[in-house]
């Protein structure tokens, strides 16, 4: 634009841009740019540097132990022979329970607090929820100790037993005595740890359907379930997928709430109830006191194979929901 | 101007800081290892810090932790339940000692049974934590125990998942007087367990068999008190079953032959004597032979004179058992012919 005669000349629009003058006379944008690169910088160097120093320090025990130390599941400190199939299974399976019971529970919390509930409770249901995840992980494995496994042993595995126990194929899920400590009871720890994560993320999510989306569904006489099943969730896709991968993530690498009632021990059963263990419960009971370079070396090897598992899992799920999105005609 | 003058403000009350803390904390013994003997070791550093100023910094992070930071130098003294081999001991240099005692009992939650009632044998234990008896009512038990009505119920064993030093004299016990169990397992402060659940920590295994029915764990005497578990009688090397009390500890400990075990190397699992516990053993301490800091070890180790002279009474109180008399004597002369300074003088000097 021309600027009128009379009127002092404006300078050009990008002239100072790169060198935006403070009153002091400090030139911010420069070294502004530096911090932030650094910044980005040194977040990827210690997740390349964690990586290397746990292959570099598993390489003696492959070396030893060859693909066999992903086979084998069993772990014997004594003659110094250790696999790691036990903890890899228990892991993949408190996971996988965690995320079956917690995703259901925490979609279906976020949607009733999007479309069901009274305005009023709205806003403290939703701060209660997030407040589930402020409790520090140590707690829940306390509770879970203190209050789930007597209500498991005493009246929910007894009965699984006495039903489920004899159906053909899934039977042998629900064998052994009722200890009340087990796989099973560490999933449903997982699944109500994981659930603030997943519900705020998805409850964020579905705010952010346009309201006209909405009105239109209900507009047209469809109600509230066919709305979340047409408008809501397909809309959203992306966000719950990520919202799941944040709750997986966190259920992967969950230590001492896990430790506090999964019973440690390295052997693979077929059966829920029975005892098991995860890698991180593994690193975090016998770190400490591992001495002997085998041992200290299949621990470091056991997290590098958690670090691949966890990167592997978010590859794959990235990967579907890529996928997906090429068939959405949005 | 100002901002300059807040950083050195800010830059000297750091470095006075740092000082200050230095200053608190040069006086101090640092020690690490084993969980077992941590109340008794903190009561008397409790007491000795109220006699004579000197505190003690001890971090309890296991025995093997304990090892470990002795070997790297980086503590005073290194605590374990796990005497180290002789020639481990000359490998590395280090000097070791017991100093205090305790027992491990087998716990049980069976309904109806009582502390002291259920009697169990060596090989029994040791069929049961290798899952070959599974029931309580299995007529190995039953035989024992004549008297009581055994229910049938499944046994649930519970170990420790973390490595430990009550572990290690568990499984010591167990492959001494099973030979099933020394082939299977062996024994180390972490085995490779064939049944059961894991607790982290004496209070882990001690809380899973509170809760568990028809559960069986193994804890330091001191656990099975203070959580009023009912304990078992066990059958000694003689044949004879005890009851685990101060007493039958003690008559373990006073049967044992330290002055023949060169470098203190004996451990108490199935010790002669008619009223001996099974399942004894020693928390020994760690030092290193040759002392770059003469003036830091001598510190520790009149501490540990002291806490030989005083300190009895206070670990009696805990349910420990304190090192006999005559032990005492011969852990001193270790200290004079062994611990020296970088001239060869014997760090100690005996009062």
């Amino acid at each position: 634009m021309v600027p009128a005669s009379g009127v002092d000349k404006v300078p050009a629009p990008n002239e100072d841009a790169e060198d935006f003058h403070l009153p002091s006379g400090l030139h911010f944008e420069g070294p502004f740019k530096i911090l932030t690169r650094l910044s980005a910088i040194l977040i990827i160097g210690v997740m390349a540097g964690i990586f290397l120093l746990l292959v570099l320090e598993s390489v003696p025990v492959f070396h030893k132990f060859g693909f066999s130390f992903i086979t084998a599941s069993s772990w014997n400190p004594v003659s110094n022979k250790f696999g790691a199939l036990a903890s890899i299974v228990g892991t993949l399976a408190t996971s996988f329970i965690a995320v079956l019971f917690g995703v259901p529970l925490a979609l279906g919390s976020a949607l009733f607090l999007n479309e069901l509930c009274p305005f009023k409770l709205r806003s403290p249901l939703s701060t209660m929820i997030e407040l589930l995840a402020a409790i520090p992980s140590i707690i829940y494995g306390m509770w879970g100790l203190f209050v789930m496994v007597p209500i498991m042993s005493h009246f929910i595995q007894p009965a699984m037993i006495k039903h489920c126990g004899h159906i053909p194929y899934v039977g042998g899920l629900f064998q052994g005595p009722p200890f009340g400590i087990g796989t099973l009871t560490a999933g449903l720890i997982l699944s109500v740890m994981i659930l603030p994560f997943i519900a705020s993320v998805s409850l964020q999510a579905f705010a952010t359907v346009p309201a006209s989306l909405r009105e239109a569904a209900y507009g047209t006489g469809a109600n509230v379930w066919e709305v979340c099943r047409t408008v809501l969730i397909p809309f959203t896709k992306a966000s719950l997928i990520g919202a799941i991968m944040l709750g997986l993530g966190r259920a992967l690498g969950e230590t001492m709430a896990v430790t506090f009632v999964i019973g440690n021990a390295h052997r693979l059963s077929v059966s829920l109830l029975a005892p098991g263990t995860t890698i991180s419960a593994t690193l975090a009971n016998e770190f400490a006191e591992a001495f002997g370079d085998t041992y200290i070396s299949s621990l470091l090897a056991l997290g590098l194979i958690l670090f691949l598992i966890t990167f592997v899992i978010l590859m794959i799920t990235r990967m579907l929901f890529l996928y997906d999105k090429r068939r959405i005609p949005v | 101007m100002i901002r300059q003058v807040r950083t050195i403000g800010f830059l000297a009350l750091s470095v006075m800081f740092t000082c200050f803390f230095h200053a608190v904390f040069a006086g101090d013994i640092t020690g690490a290892g084993a969980t077992f003997p941590y109340p008794v070791y903190a009561k008397w550093a409790e007491a000795y810090k109220a006699k004579t100023g000197i505190s003690l910094n001890y971090q309890s992070i296991g025995s093997g932790g304990g090892i470990k930071q002795i070997e790297a130098n980086t503590v005073d003294f290194g605590a374990s339940d796990m005497p180290l081999k002789v020639e481990e001991l000359q490998k590395d240099g280090l000097v070791q000692w017991p100093m205090v005692m305790g027992g491990v009992v087998p716990v049980v939650n069976i309904a109806g049974i009582k502390k002291g009632e259920l009697k169990l044998t060596g090989e029994v234990l040791a069929n049961i934590y290798l899952g070959t008896i599974k029931k309580w009512n299995d007529p190995a038990i039953v035989k024992i125990n004549e008297s009581l009505k055994l229910p049938d119920q499944d046994i649930a064993v519970v170990h420790r998942s973390d490595g430990s030093g009550t572990t290690f004299l568990f499984t010591n016990y167990l492959a001494k007087v099973s030979k099933d169990w020394m082939d299977k397992a062996g024994s180390n402060t972490s085995v490779e367990w064939p049944t059961g659940i894991g607790g982290k920590g004496n209070e882990g295994v001690a809380n899973f068999t509170a809760q568990t029915p028809g559960a069986i764990g193994y804890v330091e005497y001191a656990y099975a008190l203070q959580n009023k578990l009912a304990y078992t009688m066990m059958a000694n090397h003689e044949g004879k079953f005890v009851s685990p009390l101060s007493a039958s500890f003690q008559t373990a400990a006073e049967n044992a032959d330290w002055a023949n075990a060169p470098g203190f190397y004996l451990v108490l699992t199935d010790q002669p004597g008619a009223n001996s516990w099974p399942i004894t053993g020693a928390s020994f301490i760690l030092m290193h032979k040759e002392q770059a800091h003469p003036d830091r070890a001598k510190t520790a180790l009149t501490f540990f004179s002291w806490c030989f002279a005083n300190g009895s009474k206070m670990a009696e109180k805990l349910d420990y058992i304190p090192i006999p008399g005559s032990v005492v004597k011969i852990v001193k002369s270790v200290w004079l012919k062994e611990i020296k300074g970088k001239d060869g003088n014997a760090v100690y000097t005996a009062e």
